[in-house]
């Protein structure tokens, strides 16, 4: 996914000579063709996250568009100040990508790991939140948060995704995506815990349970008609993050769920359950380790398919 | 007018602004007023007609809490109604606590949280060397403020960057909000540190406007090189009582006797006050 927004932000500076990239010591070699092309437009601003967020506002305010980078709790919790009144505040026109999503940075400890980042990425007044599933959707969203006027905070893992989409994928800021049909039940994911949604909708389909799957690409500002449209459709929603499930993705599923659809759903969020990771392994381990693997998918679906069959009878 | 006329007329129009307001950062405001009237009547090249000039000289007041200060110079200027700054932090004003930029004509950032206008004004910076603008930036800083880290992370930025056309005015009244700077977190060396993160350091009386106007002409003070003017000021200038008593920080006068005290000092006509002070 990094790389393929590196990718994007190529193109971009390409054709805009507006845009500049601010890094905060973070992404040495990956910059390097962008770098070597538009050396003046390349700012490492060092291990000082709080003033690169800050100059990134300034240099907006005077039509600069500024693309902030570097691992994903410095660029939103140390800086979070400086993110709400010099970016949010001004409405600036800052882009704000933050590498390694959740558990992405699994080795590295709690430190490194974002958990946090969407719950308080998401109370701030003028955010709009994207988190790609993919590399070709974390290029195409990429373009799509240029044409954004104002701020965006962008969640990105590393590298090495597995491809969801091919090429002729259309990106479209705000919408959720369809990856899977289903008429059973419905999981609902962001980030690249899709790939692992879909994995478990498979299984699923082998026990005859027909799951859908839905990628919210935006949480913020969050597809409504396709969340109530999965409840309504199939009666099971679960909702599958990266993330603490304090404040979090599944919380915004279910305002939407409990605000516009008055009938019953069985709802269940899986996240990480309010504990700091001091876990080491694979980041698939991880992911297993604090319930939001692919397992875990499958078994909290299945347990409220039995129920809804029992009510049913 | 003339500019000691303006400073007089400026001080006695904050206290009726913070009057009508029922409280307000008096003290903070008062060591600041030769400063900004400086650079609002002789050093910013802005007009209040052509303000979205991408060449206008920009100026950030960091110190936000200092904003009735700024919005009786902005209406002296111009960019507000001057009917409206009694309307100071009451319902339905646009003129808050703290400078919001979407509200207020020439407010050139929302500030109020400390520690944010040197990066904010160092971004500005750097959009005029890569642009290659002639727009210099100010920032008032106040002193309690520099003990903000982000401050410094700004003064790397910027000296790293050789923002030559960056200025930042330390507004050093030696008091901050709950006592004297050197009794909470002391910033000395101060002229020292300001030099060891590569700027060029000019100390001067901040209440006297030669001075202040002198050193501004002379910006940059070295080429390729950030400038910092560390203002010697005092907290709450202009009222004996409140001068150099840490107290007065965000307080106006409260007995009759305070009110007597500061209008005739400050030479204020009672009829100015929308009713009379008990």
């Amino acid at each position: 996914m990094r790389n393929a927004y590196l990718d994007a932000l190529y193109e971009l500076a390409k054709n805009n000579k507006n845009v500049i990239a601010l890094v905060a010591d973070i992404g040495a070699i990956v910059y390097d063709k962008y770098r070597e092309d538009f050396p003046d437009r390349f700012i490492n601003c060092g291990v000082a996250e709080s003033n690169m967020i800050t100059v990134a506002a300034g240099l907006a305010s005077c039509g600069k568009v500024p693309f902030t980078y570097t691992i994903t709790p410095f660029i939103t919790m140390r800086t979070y100040e400086q993110i709400r009144d010099d970016v949010c505040l001004h409405n600036a026109n800052v882009k704000i990508v933050g590498v390694g999503a959740g558990l992405r940075y699994s080795t590295l400890g709690p430190t490194h790991h974002a958990i946090e980042d969407i719950a308080i990425m998401k109370t701030l007044p003028n955010m709009k939140i994207i988190s790609p599933c993919d590399p070709i959707e974390s290029k195409m969203a990429t373009f799509a948060m240029a044409e954004i006027k104002g701020p965006v905070y962008f969640r990105i893992g590393t590298g090495g995704e597995p491809r969801i989409y091919d090429s002729s994928y259309k990106y479209q800021f705000g919408k959720g995506v369809v990856m899977r049909g289903g008429s059973d039940a419905t999981i609902i994911a962001t980030g690249g815990i899709v790939y692992d949604a879909i994995k478990a909708s498979e299984e699923l389909e082998k026990e005859n349970i027909s799951t859908r799957v839905i990628n919210i690409h935006t949480i913020k500002p969050i597809d409504k008609e396709i969340i109530i449209k999965s409840a309504r459709d199939t009666g099971i929603i679960v909702t599958v993050e990266e993330h603490n499930i304090e404040g979090g993705f599944g919380e915004s599923v279910a305002s939407v769920i409990l605000e516009n659809y008055n009938h019953q759903v069985k709802f269940k969020r899986l996240g990480i359950k309010d504990c700091f990771c001091s876990y080491y392994g694979s980041h698939q381990e991880l992911k297993s380790h604090f319930g939001i693997g692919k397992k875990d998918m499958v078994r909290e679906v299945k347990n409220l398919y039995k129920q809804k069959i029992h009510i049913g009878e | 007018m003339d500019l000691e006329s303006i400073v007089k007329e400026i001080r006695k129009k904050v206290l009726i602004m913070c009057y009508h307001a029922g409280g307000g950062h008096v003290a903070p405001s008062f060591s600041c007023v030769e400063l900004l009237i400086a650079l609002y009547f002789k050093i910013l090249r802005i007009d209040k007609n052509n303000y979205n000039n991408d060449d206008r000289d920009r100026f950030i007041l960091s110190k936000g809490h200092a904003s009735a200060l700024l919005y009786a110079i902005l209406a002296e200027k111009g960019f507000i109604d001057k009917n409206i700054l009694n309307t100071f932090c009451q319902k339905d004003s646009i003129l808050g606590g703290h400078p919001e930029k979407h509200l207020v004509h020439g407010v050139e950032m929302s500030t109020g949280s400390l520690g944010h206008g040197l990066s904010y004004g160092a971004g500005i910076a750097l959009a005029g060397k890569i642009n290659k603008k002639s727009y210099r930036v100010f920032a008032l800083l106040s002193d309690g403020e520099c003990q903000e880290g982000s401050v410094w992370e700004a003064a790397l930025f910027a000296s790293h960057h050789k923002l030559d056309h960056l200025i930042a005015i330390v507004d050093h009244n030696k008091l901050q909000s709950l006592d004297k700077v050197d009794n909470i977190l002391t910033l000395n060396p101060f002229v020292e540190k300001w030099q060891s993160f590569g700027w060029e350091v000019r100390e001067i009386n901040g209440h006297n406007m030669k001075e202040i106007i002198d050193v501004l002409e002379k910006i940059p003070f070295s080429k390729n090189k950030p400038s910092v003017v560390i203002a010697h000021t005092i907290k709450g200038k202009g009222v004996s009582f409140m001068e150099n008593n840490p107290i007065w920080h965000y307080r106006i006068p409260h007995t009759k006797e305070e009110w007597e005290i500061a209008c005739k000092e400050l030479g204020i006509d009672k009829s100015e006050f929308r009713e009379v002070f008990k």
